[in-house]
This record gives C-alpha cells, structure tokens and sequence, in this order.
C-alpha cells in the first residue's frame, strides 16, 4: 500500500512540468504578482485571462525568466530557478515560447530563424537542423517561404513562423504570451489552427489569451487573475458555465456580452 | 441569395503636369519673393562660373613646363602631372611604388567583393579586419620584403593607411566599448565610459601631439616606436571612442523583444548578441558610420602638425619646390577634388549598403 503511494508521488513528480510556489515579484515597489502557486502536469493545455495590468504575462515570463522573481520558488523541469545562468540556458532550450510581436529576427531569413538556436544550442549538424526546420514549416503550412524574411510575410504567417522556430527545439513546454493579440481578426484563425493542432498531440501548453473560443474547446483548464493574483482556475465548462468568483463573472460577463 | 463580390478594377492615377515648364514654375518661380531669389541666385552664378570654368579648363594648361604655366592665364595643371608621383606616394622609393599599388588593388578590392556580395558575411568581416596586416607589410616591408622607412611614406598613400586602418581597426575596438559600456558589471561599464569621454573630450591634434610626445616617455628608453606608428594608434584610439558611441545608439535602437526571443531559444549572452542584437545595431548606424569614415579621413591630414606629410602636407610641399614655385592654388585644388572623389565615393557607398539592408525589412 505505502509502496504503491511512493510509486504515485513518484510519478506524480516525474509529471509536474512547472511548479511555483509562493511566487512573488515586484517592479520597484509595485507587487506585479502576489503569491502565485501553479502546478502544470505533462500533456495539460492551459489557458490564462484576466484583464490587461493583472500580471498573467509577467506570470508566464518568469518561467524561462525573462522576468526575475523575488521570492517563492519556481521549478521547470525539475530544476529550479535561480541566478545560476547555467542552469537557467539548460532550462530555457525546452521551454519555447512565442510573443504577441512574433519577434521574429528581421536580419534573416524564415529558415534561418528556424536553424539558428539547434544549430548553435543543440550543436546539431547544419543539414539536420534544415531538414528538422522544413519539417515544422510544412506543419504550419508555410513551407514554400523558407527563403523569405520575415517582413515579407503577414502576421498571421508570422506567428506561425514563431511556432516553428519554438518546435524546432523540441520543447518540453510551449508558452504563448498573447499570440492573437496584434493580429488582424482574419489572421487569428491560421494561427489557433496550428496552436490547437499542437495541443492535440499532446504539447504541454501555456497560454495568455483573450479568445475565449480557443479555451473553452481545448484547455484542460482556465486561470483567471486579476491585480497579480489566480483569482479563479477551473476546468473550462464550469469556468465559463458557474464561475465562482464575482469578480470572474463580471470579467466575463464584460468579454463576452457582444 | 448570395450576391458575387466583384473588385473593381485598377485606374491610372490622374494624368499629373509634368514637364520641364511645371518644374520651372513650380519650383523656382512659385511666388514673387522665390521669383527674386532665383533670379539674384542666377546673376550670381552667372559671374562665378565662367572665369571659374575658363581657369580651371578652358585657359588651363596641361602639358609643358613651368615656364609654360606662368605665361598662361589658367591653372598649371602640368605642374600636377609634374608632380604626381610625390602626390601620390611621397617620398616613397619610385622603384617600389607597386607595393602602395598593390595594396590599394587590395583595397578597391574588398570594396568590390563587399558591395557584390561575393562572399558570405562572416568572411568579408575577417578580410576586412585583417586588411590592415597586408597593407602595412605590403607598404612597410619586413618578412622577406624590403623595408621602407616609414619616414618615406607620404601623400595619398599615407592618408588612406592612417583613415583605412584607423577605421577598420577602431571598428571592433568602438564596438568593444560600446558592449562594455552597456554592460551590468560596473567595473567594465565604468572603464569604457572612462576611456569614452576622456577621448572624446580632448581634439585630435591633442591626442596627435600626446601620441608624438608624451607616449615615448612612458617608454622604456631602449623601446622606441616610430612616429607613424604612435600616430596611428592615437587616431585609432579617437576613432574608437566615436565609433562605440554611434553604435551604442544602434544598441538602444533594437527592440528589446529581439534579445528576449533569442534568449528565450536557449541562445546565451554572447550568442544573443552576435547574431541577433550586433547585426541590427550595425545596420541601423550605416548612416553616422560612413559619417565616420568620412569624417576620419578628413581629420588626417591633422597629422601635418606632428610633422607627417600626408596627402595635405605634400600638396604644400610640392608647391614650394624651387621650379614650381608659386602654384598653390593647383595643389590646393587638386587636393580638395581628391578628397572629395573619396568622401562622395563613400557617402555612395553607405547608401548602396543601407539600400542593400533594407530587402525584406519594414
């Protein structure tokens, strides 16, 4: 009996992807994030709203740290994150993560954005990493552009772009910090496409978004935060459906009222 | 029912009045004040121009002696010719001149091979940070070459190894600064900023006189450094401080989003900031680079004052020789349309860069 719990709790750790507790952070003097606890298990699709100022992408940015944490503890991928860049360079390669501007490098071309990080961080052979980043362009159906530069390209190839540099590390986790947000309404449907076919197999994924739509069909759960807290997570139908919070139904009620 | 969207199709724009008479009008005579000023600015071309055409062409002499010259009305451009050796290559041995020759070859060169694209990136970077090693075993000798005084090198040619190599190997110095100085560490941060303002803060003719004077008493005694050297280090150290403030502006000018995406892929510090930050920064500061260039090749015939004779100096030189005595006006303009052939050359050539830099950009 004890025997079987130890094998559980093991497995349990073996499948906590990301785990922060008691996170805090500060800009200045101001409390961006208050006391965040987040576990995130393998293979769970995560969506997080709340309004804009509430801290949710601070929140996914301290976990490949492009943003420092000032107490609590974060884990990602049983490391925890400190100030030792070492360790935190190891973490990040299997940490992707896409931003609302795509960010993609304006100096090179489509293919060469894809091969510059397994080239350089995962010492791959050239040939490989062009072959590996073909492979991920054709997934997201822009496979004919690979010799272009990203200004040629629209927003919504773009993104899709930004996806496949991220795969092309092979991930462990995907986080998406708005990746709708500055696109034209036309253009966000290529790129959920592609976002909700990567959580069909089973990518681990973290995702700041306003479209409610995506949520409510492939999260295994929604967080909502409000003024650098979780104010609310459940999973998506009683999230949307019987929100507890008074403050989650007003927030909702404010989105979706068109 | 559906109904059929149909675009509409495309129009001309307006025919425009164009033609020379519009322009004319437009431009020049748009109202009665522009009307005055135009016809002021012509009256005064009008009296410029001719006797200025008639001494610099028509009433010129190119061929002849100087007794030739004096007779004539025009510009002695016989003496030019006369003297175009000492132009060029100073006092450098005639029968060595293919050595500065080559070296330019090897210049204009790289200059081609750049602007074509004829090789990738990375390579052209090393060829043109290693350049100055060639020219100055080529001009200078040593190494089974035979060794040139560097007391003998002179004119044009002396101008364009002081700017070229002043220019190419500030570049990665200014470059170095520039990272140190945007750097968290405040040791490093502090030195660069050290190094910055107290070169910037005092003129080249100040840092030519301490590099001629003051560098040797630092020295040991049995250490000497020839003068063209310690010249040369004092125009690459100005250079430098320059060059790392324009491109710390470059720095500041990239989107902080691009370090956070390359970091984000796993990429380090150094990574991030060789192929990602250094290559934008670079691109956005062609403009004030070139006018660096530019302005670095005109500051070297500061070097007259430390008793070097480059272009400038041997263009005042040669009017003093005894047997052309009395043409300085010849040399001066010479000098000044050589300069001027360079620095528009190159003020072209940053615009063909930044036009090559903008394929696929916003």
């Amino acid at each position: 009996m004890s025997g079987q719990n130890a094998a559980l709790a093991a497995k349990n750790e073996q499948d906590t992807v990301i785990s922060l507790v008691d996170m805090n952070k500060w800009y200045g003097d101001f409390h961006v994030l208050k006391n965040i606890n987040l576990e995130v298990q393998r293979g769970e699709r995560i969506v997080i709203c709340g309004p804009s100022g509430s801290g949710k992408s601070t929140m996914i940015r301290c976990i490949n740290q492009l943003e420092e944490h000032q107490s609590g503890t974060i884990i990602v991928n049983n490391q925890e994150l400190t100030n030792n860049t070492k360790a935190l360079e190891k973490v990040r390669k299997d940490v992707g993560m896409c931003f609302q501007h795509f960010n993609l490098f304006p100096h090179m071309t489509i293919l060469e954005n894809l091969i510059l990080a397994p080239i350089w961080v995962r010492k791959m052979p050239r040939k490989d990493a062009i072959d590996l980043a073909m492979t991920y362009l054709k997934r997201v159906n822009i496979a004919e552009q690979s010799q272009k530069y990203p200004g040629q390209l629209s927003g919504g190839q773009q993104q899709r772009v930004a996806i496949a540099r991220s795969l092309c590390m092979s991930p462990k986790v995907m986080l998406f910090d708005e990746p709708t947000s500055a696109l034209d309404p036309e253009m966000i449907k290529e790129v959920l496409d592609v976002m909700e076919e990567l959580a069909n197999d089973g990518m681990t994924m973290l995702c700041v978004t306003h479209e409610m739509g995506f949520a409510k069909s492939v999260a295994d759960r929604v967080i909502f935060m409000d003024g650098g807290e979780i104010v609310e997570e459940n999973e998506p139908n009683e999230f949307f459906n019987n929100p507890q919070m008074d403050r989650t139904q007003l927030f909702l009620s404010q989105i979706l009222s068109h | 029912m559906t109904m059929v969207f149909q675009p509409s199709p495309d129009m001309p724009p307006p025919a425009s009045q164009t033609g020379l008479l519009h322009w004319v009008r437009n431009n020049l005579f748009n109202s009665f004040a522009n009307g005055l000023l135009t016809i002021i600015g012509l009256a005064i071309l009008a009296n410029i121009i001719p006797p200025l055409v008639n001494w610099l062409l028509i009433d010129a002499i190119f061929q002849g002696t100087a007794e030739t010259c004096r007779q004539g009305q025009g510009a002695c451009w016989a003496f030019v010719d006369a003297q175009i050796k000492l132009f060029l290559l100073g006092p450098y041995p005639t029968e060595l001149a293919w050595r500065p020759i080559f070296s330019a070859v090897l210049l204009f060169g790289l200059f081609i091979i750049t602007a074509r694209h004829m090789l990738k990136t990375a390579h052209l970077v090393v060829a043109w940070l290693i350049l100055p090693l060639p020219i100055y075993w080529l001009i200078g000798g040593g190494l089974g070459l035979e060794v040139v005084d560097t007391s003998e090198w002179g004119g044009l040619m002396l101008t364009l190894v002081l700017a070229v190599v002043g220019i190419l190997a500030s570049l990665p110095i200014g470059v170095l600064l520039a990272l140190g100085r945007s750097m968290q560490n405040k040791v490093i941060k502090g030195f660069c900023i050290c190094v910055i303002e107290l070169v910037r803060g005092v003129p080249l003719v100040t840092i030519l006189f301490m590099a001629t004077i003051m560098l040797p008493l630092f020295l040991p005694t049995d250490v000497e450094i020839g003068i063209l050297y310690r010249v040369q280090f004092g125009i690459i150290l100005f250079s430098s401080a320059y060059i790392a403030e324009v491109v710390r502006g470059g720095l500041q000018g990239v989107d902080k989003g691009q370090g956070e995406a390359a970091v984000a892929l796993g990429l380090n510090r150094w990574k991030t900031t060789i192929f990602i930050i250094l290559p934008q920064a670079l691109k956005i500061v062609i403009p004030p680079l070139i006018g660096r260039c530019i302005a670095l090749l005109k500051d070297t015939s500061l070097v007259v004052v430390v008793g070097l004779l480059d272009f400038l100096g041997i263009a005042k030189a040669a009017s003093q020789d005894a047997e052309w005595l009395g043409f300085d006006a010849e040399a001066f303009v010479f000098c000044a349309f050589i300069y001027w052939v360079l620095c528009f050359s190159l003020s072209r050539y940053g615009r063909s860069l930044e036009k090559r830099g903008q394929v696929g950009h916003h």
